[in-house]
């Protein structure tokens, strides 16, 4: 007789469960390629986000140099002032300097005018990267031939050749070559205002530099040794106090990568969301996939298999798919990146290599194991708890899942979700919301599909049709598959229309220039003595000057009786620098402009002489200064000391394109300070606005012409290209999640095989079978896109609300195509994976498929 | 002769809703080795779940059940697991062929359990005896049901079992399927001097064997040698 030893564990060892996972995994393929597809894609998403994040940030320090065409700078927006200069010298002395400063250039050979950055330059600028001209030589000539290099597009789109000439203030120099590219200039704003550089000594010539100009002195120097950090370290704050900035290239490279890190983040979320609809997906899968292999777990468990050996067959198939699946993701990712370059071209300061890094492979391969297993447990934990008996047909076999079990797998998925969100984010807060945005979604979702079930069965419709009836039996009665494809379909449709509503907010954001009343035509620097003569001339065109405002600039002296510089010095005051810092452009009024509200205190429009004089500040310079109403901040305005008192806090919308103001001086105080003015009009159309840039540009060359609409032109572009990335890592969510939905719709087949085949057998004729499905499919489809598109509506109001600070007005684009374009497909592959059974006959469908 | 089944009042009650149902009123009884038994009565008399506790798939209420005089109730799940590798074979009404396996790998589970070297060839010998020699490869979709059960009773006894629980072994097979069926398990449990204990609503089938346990409501109605 055979004897137990107890102690003894099975002989069948980690090769024999490899053997089984591969044999039961070779007769499943089709199950198992549609759940690595979930994996494949949410992978792909988050790899060629990633990849082409570390890959910016690589190229930006590669190519920091190249991007300032020099080691460091030190800029300012004043003349250097004796310290500032004794501090260049200990420096060596700057290898290239340059005057910078947007203004009007005109086109004699065809009266066009076009705001351009004005750059003179003296020395051997840039160091780093390259002048790229046409011709070649003349990025090296220039200086010596005493001409301009003009930016290409403008050159193109005014006809101008090579030999023609420029006009810049008072100054006419002959165009020398096109201007490709140069080293410190930025794609948004030379899209506005594209370059033209000149030799440094025309500067003063143009006569531009005037009152009220803003200009831009910058110092290049070439130190390639020297201790960037140490540099900056040691130099900034001294030269921030002489109002002036070093910028290393360090720095820059630095600045920069932050600054696309943030857009980097928020498309590493939308990756992350096709991502964990691929967790849905992986969830939704092996849920019915585990449940079609019960029985064959409780044969097996029959013949002498552990539950430890069960569980572990399916966990190693799934594990390997999770790899295989990680791994196909990362080369698709990879090559995916390639396409990011050309969707951003003219948004990213550089030239993107796309190069191969091999922390992505590491991370695709650990997120496909980490998903797969993570999502698959859940219902892996199955074949824990099914009892042999399943196999000998007992009704009373138990199977009752340990629940500490189950909420252990949940806790681990959720903090598998906030770590990588953390990852993602690197803010815990941000995480913790994103997770709890994740669990409200989903537990919403769940509750309306719990509901309709409820509903349905309450209130069933008794008197309806046989096939009515029957769709909607098959919604809540056992094995249904409403809460899986409610919540499959819900977070899919919700999370498309939510980026197709934010896309709607921002864009409609920008653009302004469809309000009646609105300016489209801004005149800056407006002397004083040319205020009557510029607008003579715009009256003249038959426009009208919607406003005309007075700019005075000034710095804070001192807030409170405190001086600003005590204030610098004093490191536990919460006094915002740029406050200390700033140059503002102050105006006066005499009462408050559409864009602002009152927060505090009253609105006194006008001074009478008596008192300390009354201004308004805007919301965030009151928090930044540290004032509130009643607090007094002295101001120095050209030379003289200027006493105020906070009367009124103001709300301001910065988001309105329209001239905003932090600080509103009243009617009868600045009137005689040297000041400069911004006139606005509406120009009907481009026709229009050129014609009037031309006689101001002939007569008022220090004037600068800011075409609105050229810039909500180039705002609108940029969206539209943001959008277009956007939309293209969505694609993902709604591939993935049509794969989702494919995968359930799928399972859910053989669940509904027995039934179609038995109601075939009792003479229902294969379209009322149809029918039946198809109701289904319609009830759920609705329920799920129309749910998605609500929560999106919701949650786009909040975003509106809470972030953009904005109305939303959401479109009706979801409407009209997501919801009956989502109800088509869940009816079109629910049918379409359905045809087999009412195709052939009974018999040959249960053979088959069960 | 020694007992290979000792069954000792044995109770088993399941819960339906608020309701419980007494499935085993105090069953004794125990079978020799090396004997043919049958266990008979109407649908619903529990003759399943008592195949079913006999062969340690579910735990009994109370009562105890010893194979080859181990005590079920003093064996953990795995252990009970081991136990069914090692000394038990089964043979199902619907075959339970794993889908996703070929017949020969079918036949090979429990011997690979086992963690036999020489699992597959084995296989193939026993296949070969229920005269599937050209089935090997046939995944459990593309064999007859007659087919299916033969390769079932080759998994059946490739462990050599000291005792094979069947339970309703031709209730799924035509007449003459099922009696070719019924052929080969006593051939092959003479050959391998297995017990055979046969839950069946077949008197035929029953009479073949040399004990019949007669169920009813749960209860013994008789235990007599043929």
């Amino acid at each position: 007789m055979k004897e137990i030893d107890k102690g003894r564990k099975t002989n069948a060892g980690l090769g024999w469960l490899l053997k089984m996972a591969w044999r039961d995994g070779r007769a499943s393929v089709g199950k198992l390629i549609l759940f690595m597809a979930s994996i494949v894609l949410g992978i792909a998403a988050v790899v060629s986000i990633q990849s082409f994040g570390d890959n910016l940030k690589k190229n930006i320090a590669l190519q920091s140099k190249a991007l300032m065409g020099a080691d460091f700078i030190i800029d300012s927006s004043n003349p250097p002032n004796e310290r500032v200069n004794k501090i260049m010298d200990s420096l060596g002395g700057a290898n290239s300097r340059e005057i910078g400063f947007a203004s009007m250039a005109a086109f004699p050979k065809n009266d066009a005018a076009k705001l351009m950055q004005v750059r003179g330059i003296e020395g051997g600028f840039p160091f780093y990267g390259e002048l790229e001209t046409e011709p070649a030589s003349a990025g090296k000539t220039y200086q010596q031939d005493n001409a301009a290099l003009v930016d290409a597009t403008v050159m193109l789109q005014n006809n101008i050749n090579v030999g023609d000439s420029i006009k810049i203030g008072t100054v006419t120099l002959p165009v020398a070559g096109a201007l490709k590219s140069v080293p410190g200039s930025n794609a948004i704003f030379s899209s506005v205002a594209p370059p033209v550089l000149i030799p440094y000594r025309f500067i003063t010539e143009t006569g531009l530099v005037q009152t009220g100009s803003r200009i831009d002195y910058k110092y290049y120097f070439v130190a390639p040794d020297k201790n960037m950090e140490a540099l900056d370290h040691k130099l900034d704050p001294q030269l921030d106090a002489q109002e002036a900035d070093l910028d290393t290239h360090t720095s820059t490279s630095r600045r920069l990568g932050r600054r696309y890190e943030n857009f980097g983040k928020f498309l590493n979320l939308v990756a992350f969301i096709a991502l964990l609809l691929g967790c849905v997906g992986i969830a939704s899968a092996v849920h019915i996939y585990i449940k079609e292999k019960l029985r064959a777990v409780a044969v097996l468990k029959c013949l002498g298999a552990t539950r430890r050996q069960t569980f572990l067959i399916f966990l190693i198939q799934i594990a390997v798919i999770g790899i295989l699946g990680g791994l196909i993701g990362t080369v698709a990712g990879v090559l995916l990146q390639q396409l990011f370059p050309i969707f951003l071209e003219g948004l990213l300061p550089i030239d993107i290599q796309v190069t191969f890094a091999p922390k992505v492979i590491v991370l695709g391969l650990l997120l496909g194991l980490l998903m797969s297993v993570l999502f698959a447990l859940y219902p892996l934990m199955g074949t824990l708890y099914v009892s042999p008996l399943e196999a000998l047909r007992v009704n009373g076999a138990k199977r009752s899942k340990s629940k500490t079990a189950g909420l252990l797998v949940l806790f681990a998925i959720f903090i598998f979700i906030f770590l990588f969100a953390f990852w993602l984010l690197k803010d815990i807060n941000y995480s913790l919301a994103f997770v709890a945005g994740i669990l409200v979604t989903f537990a919403i979702l769940a509750g309306i599909a719990q509901g309709l079930m409820q509903a349905v069965r309450r209130f069933f419709p008794t008197s309806w049709g046989f096939v009515a009836r029957q769709g909607l039996l098959n919604l809540f009665r056992p094995n249904n598959q409403t809460l899986i494809l409610v919540m499959a379909i819900g977070v899919g449709t919700f999370l498309i229309s939510t980026l197709y509503f934010s896309k709607d907010l921002l864009l409609s954001q920008a653009a302004l220039d469809k309000q009646k009343d609105s300016p489209n035509m801004i005149l800056l620097d407006v002397q004083s003595d040319q205020r009557e003569a510029v607008t003579s001339t715009v009256l003249g065109d038959n426009l009208s000057i919607i406003e005309d405002i007075p700019i005075i600039t000034m710095r804070v002296q001192g807030i409170d009786g405190r001086s600003a510089v005590s204030l610098k010095n004093d490191k536990s005051s919460k006094v915002g620098r740029w406050v200390l810092n700033h140059e503002f452009r102050v105006t006066y009024r005499d009462s408050l402009i559409a864009s602002e509200s009152l927060m505090a205190g009253s609105w006194d429009g006008n001074y009478n002489g008596n008192g300390t004089v009354p201004i308004s500040v805007s919301d965030n310079f009151a928090n930044d200064a540290k004032v509130k109403v009643g607090d007094q901040v002295t101001f120095n305005v050209q030379g003289k000391s200027l006493k105020t008192e906070v009367a009124s806090i103001r709300l301001v919308d910065w988001s309105r394109m329209q001239l905003n103001f932090s600080i509103v001086f009243p009617k009868g105080v600045l009137e005689k300070a040297p000041q400069f003015l911004v006139i606005t009009t509406k120009v009907p159309d481009e026709n229009a606005s050129a014609a009037l840039q031309q006689k101001l540009v002939k007569q008022f060359p220090n004037v600068t012409i800011l075409d609105l609409r050229q810039v909500l032109s180039v705002i609108e572009g940029l969206l539209n290209k943001i959008a277009w990335l956007i939309n293209f890592m969505a694609f993902f969510s709604i591939f993935t999640g049509i794969i989702v939905l494919i995968g359930a719709v799928r399972t859910s087949k053989y669940q509904r095989i027995r039934e179609s085949v038995l109601l075939r057998t009792l003479g229902a004729k294969s379209q009322q079978i149809l029918k039946i499905m198809a109701l289904e499919y319609v009830y759920l489809g609705i329920l799920g896109s129309l749910a998605g598109i609500l929560l999106a509506l919701i949650s786009s109001q909040l975003l509106a609300w809470l972030v953009f600070d904005t109305t939303f007005l959401p479109s009706w684009m979801p409407f009209l195509v997501l919801f009956p374009g989502i109800t088509a497909l869940v009816v079109f592959i629910g049918l379409f994976n359905s045809v087999s059974v009412i195709k052939n006959p009974p018999l040959e469908v249960l053979r088959k498929e069960v | 002769m020694a007992k290979i089944l000792n069954v000792t009042h044995l109770n088993k009650t399941y819960t339906s809703g608020a309701k419980k149902l007494t499935v085993l009123d105090d069953i004794s009884f125990d079978i020799e080795e090396r004997t043919t038994f049958s266990i008979v009565g109407p649908s619903g008399s529990g003759k399943t779940t008592l195949l079913g506790l006999c062969a340690g798939l579910d735990a009994p209420d109370s009562g105890s059940i010893e194979i080859s005089g181990i005590n079920l109730g003093s064996l953990t799940e795995d252990q009970r697991a081991l136990l069914r590798n090692k000394q038990v074979g089964f043979v199902f009404q619907d075959f339970q062929l794993l889908p996703t396996l070929t017949a020969l790998e079918n036949v090979a589970v429990p011997l690979e359990l086992q963690g036999a070297k020489d699992a597959l060839k084995r296989s193939r010998e026993l296949l070969g005896k229920v005269e599937l020699g050209d089935r090997f490869n046939h995944y459990p979709s593309q064999l007859s049901g007659g087919e299916q059960q033969r390769v079932a009773l080759a998994r059946a006894f490739s462990n050599r079992p000291s005792i094979l629980f069947a339970d309703e072994p031709t209730g799924n097979l035509d007449a003459e399927t099922g009696e070719k069926v019924e052929k080969l398990i006593f051939d092959l449990n003479n050959e391998l001097g297995t017990t055979l204990v046969i839950v069946t609503h077949d008197p035929e089938l029953a009479q073949k064997t040399q004990h019949t346990l007669r169920l009813k409501g749960g209860k013994i109605l008789s235990n007599t040698a043929v």
